[in-house]
């Protein structure tokens, strides 16, 4: 009964969303208001709808309920509560279930914020909204339905695949759908905006919390995802240039791009057709990710199943949308009213820069995914792209990135002074070259690049700190005045520090635990010592423990540093009976920034056991770094100005660029 | 400036920036790819020894050595051609005989591979494209056998 009601209220959906997809349009033609309203109610009970699917197939899997069949495939009755919950989007159906779920609630905020907007912006917004939803309800219900059932329930499930029984995993995808598809409302605007022929600063003011939001979430989805990659697969590997990987990767490239090209359309009412562009070209990129990675198209942990009609089926709405977005951009973007001029030397021209950077590394990164995957269909060839390929390509367009950054936020608008704020970064350049000296120093010559990818990420983080100094008269001013300068700071001035400082946290970990870390694969057995980079670790044996559906060979090792015990470390190995498969739980141990890390490979015949020992300096600022931009994301969205659903001041200032 | 040149700024920066990618982009694609082979490819064609090259099948049942110092020595074969594969390291959880694997490294004279890489399958119910390729090439793969 509950499988056929969540079946039921997704096609409910499916009606709502059709409706929805039409009504507001005829409405905003006809300027008939109450066309326009129904848009506001159909989005709320979409969402209702959608959650209340949801709830059905979450309380499927809850209960154990094997005559589901994908419950039957993906859950097991003797797993715990909390993976019998994730494992809902641990499998193509449910995912793609989240994946509308998680639109839908986006289309409710727009629904039930979005009341200073324009009516007929907000009629055309849902609009289109809808139409993202419409396709999605159609390709669940004919190619991934979740609630098919089998003629004969079966006793036990077969479990869910043992390596997604996991926390990581548990938050990783909600995160990263919030951040894809909260890109779509950027898409939305972008497409009414293109509708309507008419744009401005108050449009980019609605729609920069929005990308804010989902930039926000990506940020945090791919660094989860890759610290689950990292403590999962037993190498200590944590970015792998992995196409999947790159599907993330890149619609956060083009929405990092948007974040920035907004705000010079807000401020100075400069750059509309680029914005546009690139708020289309983000979505349709997040489009891209969750092609590549649901149509099965290529094979990885995350390709549940490989059924050619979803990936058609993908594909279709994939041209439909990136296809028709592009035509109606050709068609009428010249419609919209060029404005704003700014000298190449100024912050509008520091965030072209950022913008031409971040859009070219992001190309780059595309031709490294489907180069091979275009050459495989076209000559047969198989190839693989891998990380070579794109620390040559990537690399240094990311490095002209940084070394510019600190620049922009102290460049004026308009017509900045490169040479004036080349000298108030003075300190800056000072602590990079000192950090390039001092890791020469410290690490001497293993890696001649690195030392400067160090210098260049502390340049970075000193150039965010400088510039709040310049703003608050820091060292300038009597401490009163710049208690009083720092309140009164917009956040958004804060939050771009803050993310410019988490940006260069996260490159210094890759640097350092990439260039610097230490390993050692040996076979160790039971009262061994193995030592590295000051630890030594010695083997104390193997005890088995039992889990709730799985049975653990747990090996334990105490750790010592200079003698003195620091801890114990127990990698375990994990057999789950249901599908005959193993994990592998690699143990971590953190030490400052750093990490020491230490998995289990094959048991000998004589007793030893291979082992995989990692030194990682500085490791975890990778994941801290993401964190912070998170942070710094946040305090942007906090500002005042806005704040989603904040108060519009008057009918009249709201339609003029900010200060 | 003029707004004329102001847009030529921004055209001519941009064209130098793409131009740069592209260059970046051709230069990488020139040293870092790996192409994909099967053991018959590799028995059939001229690979040139010391070529960085990706092979997939299944190992061979019986040729898993295992030597001191976790060094392994494997046959990977689809059913035609075999390649012997030399290793140092811990293999994948999941790698057996007669399970599909994929080895990446150089080629050395006498089609040994010396691999830098292992990989299996990390589930009993996923395949590694490549494997599953290689062994439709020698008519090895049944549709449906796994998923």
């Amino acid at each position: 009964m509950i499988p056929e009601l969540g079946h039921y209220a997704l096609v409910l959906a499916l009606a709502l969303g059709l409706i929805q997809s039409v009504a507001p349009i005829v409405g905003a033609k006809t300027r008939d208001p109450a066309l326009m309203r129904l848009a506001t109610s159909t989005a709320l009970m979409q969402f209702v709808l959608v959650a209340l699917s949801f709830g059905a197939l979450v309380t499927c899997y809850v209960t154990s309920d094997f005559s589901v069949a994908t419950v039957f495939e993906n859950s097991h009755s003797m797993m715990p509560l909390i993976y019998k919950f994730t494992s809902v989007w641990g499998n193509h159906e449910g995912s793609m279930l989240l994946w509308v779920l998680i639109l839908s609630i986006f289309g409710a905020f727009v629904a039930a914020f979005g009341a200073n907007l324009p009516t007929t912006l907000k009629a055309y917004v849902l609009a289109v909204q809808s139409w993202i939803a419409t396709a999605f309800y159609l390709f669940i219900l004919l190619t991934s339905n979740p609630f098919l059932r089998l003629a004969q329930a079966p006793l036990e499930g077969r479990d869910l695949n043992p390596i997604l029984q996991d926390l990581g995993l548990a938050i990783h995808p909600p995160l990263l759908y919030l951040g894809y598809v909260g890109f779509s409302i950027s898409f939305s605007f972008a497409i009414a905006a293109l509708i309507e022929g008419r744009i401005d600063a108050a449009w980019a003011r609605w729609v920069r919390p929005w990308t804010l939001m989902a930039w926000m979430f990506l940020t945090v989805g791919i660094a989860m995802g890759s610290y689950w990659a990292y403590y999962t697969l037993g190498w200590g590997g944590f970015w792998f240039w992995d196409p999947v990987e790159n599907a993330s990767l890149m619609p956060w490239l083009a929405g990092t791009a948007l974040l920035h090209s907004a705000v010079v359309m807000e401020k100075r009412n400069a750059l509309k057709v680029w914005t546009i562009l690139l708020a289309i070209l983000t979505f349709s990129l997040s489009l891209i990710g969750t092609f590549l990675v649901r149509s099965g198209v290529l094979t990885s942990v995350h390709s549940f199943a490989n059924d050619p009609r979803r990936g058609v089926f993908i594909l279709g709405i994939l041209v439909l949308f990136i296809g028709g977005s592009l035509s109606l951009f050709a068609w009428r973007a010249s419609t919209l009213k060029q404005g704003g001029l700014f000298a190449p030397i100024s912050r509008e021209g520091a965030l072209v820069f950022n913008n031409l950077f971040l859009t070219t590394a992001c190309l780059t990164v595309f031709v490294g995914t489907l180069y091979p995957l275009a050459l495989e269909a076209f000559t047969g060839a198989k190839i693989s792209v891998g990380g070579p390929f794109f620390n040559l390509t990537f690399g240094p367009l990311f490095v002209a990135l940084m070394l510019a950054m600190p620049f922009g936020p102290l460049l004026a608008w308009k017509r900045g002074d490169l040479l004036g704020v080349a000298q108030r970064l003075m300190a800056a350049f000072a602590v990079g070259l000192i950090a390039v000296a001092a890791a020469f120093a410290i690490k001497g010559g293993v890696s001649v690049l690195a030392p400067f990818g160090v210098g260049l990420a502390f340049y970075v983080m000193t150039g965010a700190v400088v510039d709040l100094v310049e703003r608050t008269g820091l060292m300038r001013m009597p401490m009163t005045t710049v208690r009083m300068r720092a309140a009164g700071l917009p956040r958004s001035t804060w939050g771009t520090a803050v993310a410019h400082f988490g940006i260069a946290m996260s490159m210094l970990g890759i640097i350092s635990a990439g260039t610097w870390g230490t390993e050692r694969i040996v076979s160790l057995a039971p009262t061994q010592t193995l030592s590295l980079s000051g630890y030594d670790l010695s083997f104390d044996g193997i005890v088995e423990r039992t889990g709730p559906n799985y049975t653990a060979q747990v090996a334990k090792f105490t750790v010592r540093e200079g003698g003195v015990t620091i801890g114990v470390m127990e990698p375990s190995k994990r057999n789950f009976s249901a599908r005959q498969t193993s994990t592998n739980e690699a143990a971590l141990m953190a030490r400052g920034a750093g990490q020491l890390y230490l998995s289990l490979g094959d048991t000998n015949k004589d007793g030893s056991i291979a082992i995989r020992l990692y030194y990682k300096p500085l490791v975890l600022l990778i994941w801290l770094g993401a964190l912070v931009m998170m942070f710094g994301g946040a305090l942007s969205l906090s500002d005042r100005r806005l704040r989603v659903g904040a108060p519009k001041p008057a009918a009249k200032t709201a339609l003029q660029p900010a200060e | 400036m003029t707004r004329k040149q102001r847009r030529l700024v921004l055209i001519g920066g941009s064209i130098g920036v793409l131009a740069l990618a592209v260059g970046l982009v051709l230069n990488a694609l020139n040293g870092s790819i790996v192409f994909f082979n099967s053991p018959t490819d590799i028995a059939e064609k001229n690979v040139a020894a010391g070529t960085h090259v990706r092979i997939g099948g299944l190992v061979k049942p019986g040729s898993l050595e295992r030597g001191d110092n976790l060094r392994v020595r494997f046959e990977v074969t689809d059913g035609k051609s075999d390649v012997a594969v030399r290793y140092q390291g811990i293999v994948p959880d999941l790698f057996r005989e007669g399970q599909g694997v994929v080895a990446e490294g150089k080629l050395e004279p006498g089609k040994i591979l010396d691999a830098d890489t292992v990989l299996a399958k990390h589930d009993e119910r996923y395949m590694p494209r490549e494997v599953v390729d290689a062994l439709k090439k020698t008519g090895r793969w049944q549709e449906g056998e796994a998923k």
